[in-house]
């Protein structure tokens, strides 16, 4: 938990590995501490690791925090990730509990 | 007594907010429950976006209330645009911040689902969008939108939990739903929300389509049990009331001419009720019209607002026809006195005609008010319902004193043909019924009152006269032929002249000869007491003449007896001296 906290909210960035700028920037946006948003991160995290290493930049935004935020992008249901690149802008909601709907999302697969 | 006191703690807990809406506060007892959520459902362009936000609007200018309007269909360039019509002026309330407009996209197509979520980026721009503006009211149009980009299982809680949150911020809410089938809503909403639903329905019938709204369930509040028509225009939505008002009408005593000395007359010699509801039927070209102008005239001339319904001609025509009858009703359209209301029955409905009238009369404040004819308007849709709203429509009327008066081609022969034109009459106080009268091919008017409640009205028909002075009655002639009128009786009444001047001739003439009679005799008296006089002159006379004598043989008598003794005394002398 206090390693979440500490992560929240700011990005996590993967060192891009041979490009300047990393195929994958993504913004997960959260709700503080509610449940579904500490399993996102926990989740996001672990994909991120598992699966995009050194190739993603991950923005993490608490909507209680930046409720300005949340209005220009259209949040409704949290958690919701933001898939900014690659194109086009996709969205994926939920607690990313589903890794093969995410990765798919992600066209990871 | 216990009774009483528990409405009283009913009436403190429910506090409304009231909406500012025409008619809408009337049917809901004062508006919708504050602090509460309203549902508000309806199919497709019913009017369920509209009625939100001129909620919003009245409350923001009327109440001081701002209020957030959360769309989750329109974006706020089209809200702004698709209510410009409406006259809202949402720009500057947005700029006062009095309203504010977030518009919420949900586009399912953009989501992919992998694991549980929530509602909170709602709830938090919900939060914000409310702070922001300090908002009393809020607004979400509409929820469907939720069911549509997001997983059932996962909203409906969240819904649940929305509602619970609307109530906890105190905030009036209104959230619309599509209707599944008239009264509920698609998505059972109503079950989250148990304390107001309002249903919006538009319906098509002979091609007219008409608004209609029902409070479905308003807890602990008296509210109107019907349906009732609603309109939108540039001023926005109105609802036409139509509440059973009779137990509080309070009842005028004054009493208004009816513009026609003669009618005034036959109605106890003062003419109408104040506030009461007068039907002159009769059928076409009797002359109601002549009558409700005439009326409409003599309240005007007092500076007495009036409203004029034409259903049939335009105003100009009403104008210019009454003018040949000597009633100039233009300089009172000018001075604003009279305000004339004509449109074809057809255009639309009758709900729609009494919007317009109602709110006409909530502008311009008339006392009385013609309708011209009713039975146009009946003629637009279905009796039963029709003579309902028109009985709703008197009572609002009567409720606010406004005298009213129908015409209508309903004749008692109608009315045995059908019998359910009967009910007009019984929503009516005054029910005058012109008629022709036809004999000797010619067409004259008769006129009656059927009934006059409240008042001792004349029995008698009278022949009805249009000169170029205006409206006159006549008494109804009776001969031993039966009643005459027009040329007929103006024919009897020539006869019967002719024999009386006749007759007048005739005495006349019978005069002058008992005048000569009397000369004669009168000249005989004289002659007679003429000789009757010299009689008595030449009697006098001989009486005088007698006298005389009679005075003269006396003497002569004395005078022979003197002159005897002399003669005596002498010759006695002689004899002695003989001796």
């Amino acid at each position: 938990m206090s390693e979440l906290k500490r992560k929240l909210p700011g990005s996590i960035s993967g060192k891009p590995l041979n490009r300047g700028r990393p195929e994958y920037i993504l913004r997960l946006f959260v709700s503080g501490i509610l449940q579904n948003s500490v399993r996102a991160v926990r989740n996001v995290s672990r994909i991120c690791e598992e699966h995009l290493k050194d190739n993603y930049e991950l923005e993490i935004i608490d909507i209680y925090q930046r409720p300005d935020l949340a209005t220009s992008e259209q949040i409704i249901v949290v958690p919701v990730m933001i898939i900014k690149s690659p194109l086009p802008e996709r969205r994926i909601i939920g607690d990313l509990s589903n890794v093969s709907m995410v990765l798919e999302a992600l066209n990871c697969l | 007594m216990a009774l009483k006191s528990k409405e009283k703690v009913l009436n403190v807990t429910l506090k409304k907010a009231p909406s500012g809406i025409n008619g809408f506060d009337e049917i809901t007892d004062g508006g919708l429950p504050k602090g509460r959520p309203t549902i508000i459902c309806g199919n497709t362009g019913s009017g369920k976006t509209v009625i939100s936000m001129e909620f919003l609007v009245k409350g923001a200018l009327m109440y001081n209330e701002p209020g957030v309007f959360m769309s989750f269909e329109e974006t706020k360039e089209e809200l702004a645009t698709n209510t410009e019509s409406l006259h809202f002026n949402l720009d500057s309330l947005i700029k006062k911040g009095k309203i504010y407009i977030e518009y919420l996209e949900i586009d399912k197509s953009q989501n992919i689902a992998a694991g549980r979520y929530d509602l909170e980026g709602l709830f938090v721009r919900l939060q914000n969008a409310i702070t922001r503006i300090g908002a009393k009211r809020v607004v979400l149009d509409s929820l469907d939108a939720l069911f549509y980009g997001f997983d059932n299982n996962a909203i409906r809680p969240e819904i649940k939990r929305l509602f619970k949150w609307l109530k906890e911020k105190g905030v009036t809410a209104i959230i619309t739903s599509e209707s599944d089938n008239g009264f509920s809503t698609k998505n059972g909403l109503e079950q989250y929300v148990a304390d107001c639903v309002i249903a919006l329905d538009n319906r098509t019938v002979n091609q007219t389509t008409t608004r209609r709204i029902k409070i479905v369930k308003m807890r602990g509040s008296v509210h109107g049990i019907n349906e009732y028509p609603f309109t939108i225009d540039a001023n926005g939505i109105s609802v036409l009331p139509l509440m059973s008002q009779l137990a509080n009408q309070s009842l005028s005593t004054v009493r208004i001419s009816s513009g026609v000395k003669d009618l005034d007359g036959m109605l106890d010699g003062k003419g109408f009720f104040e506030g009461s509801s007068i039907l002159v039927s009769g059928s076409a070209g009797t002359g109601k019209t002549s009558i409700a102008i005439s009326l409409i005239n003599a309240t005007c001339l007092k500076k007495i607002r009036g409203l004029y319904c034409a259903f049939e001609e335009s105003s100009s025509q009403i104008a210019r026809n009454m003018r040949s009858i000597g009633l100039d009703i233009e300089p009172y359209i000018k001075s604003g006195v009279l305000k004339m209301y004509s449109s074809r029955p057809t255009i639309q409905n009758l709900e729609l005609h009494l919007i317009a009238i109602q709110k006409i009369i909530e502008e311009f404040g008339p006392k009385i008010i013609v309708l011209d004819p009713i039975t146009n308007l009946i003629s637009e849709g279905i009796n039963t319902e029709i003579r309902q709203m028109l009985a709703h429509f008197v009572d609002f009327l009567k409720s606010k004193n406004i005298t009213v008066l129908f015409t209508a081609a309903i004749t008692l022969e109608t009315v045995k043909s059908n019998p359910s034109d009967e009910g007009i009459s019984a929503m009516v106080d005054t029910w005058i019924l012109v008629r022709d009268i036809e004999t000797n091919s010619e067409r004259n008017r008769g006129i009656y009152i059927l009934k006059s409640r409240g008042m001792n009205h004349s029995t008698q028909v009278r022949e009805f006269v249009i000169t170029d002075d205006g409206l006159a009655l006549l008494p109804i002639y009776i001969s031993a032929d039966g009643i005459l009128t027009g040329s007929a009786k103006l024919e009897h009444t020539l006869q019967k002249e002719e024999q009386r001047k006749l007759l007048q001739n005739d005495i006349k003439g019978r005069k002058s000869e008992i005048e000569r009679k009397r000369k004669v005799m009168e000249e005989n008296i004289a002659l007679l007491k003429t000789n009757l006089e010299s009689e008595v002159a030449v009697l006098n006379q001989i009486k005088v003449e007698g006298e005389l004598l009679a005075k003269s043989n006396e003497r002569d008598k004395l005078e022979i007896t003197d002159l005897r003794n002399k003669i005596r005394s002498s010759s006695e002398k002689s004899k002695s001296r003989n001796k």
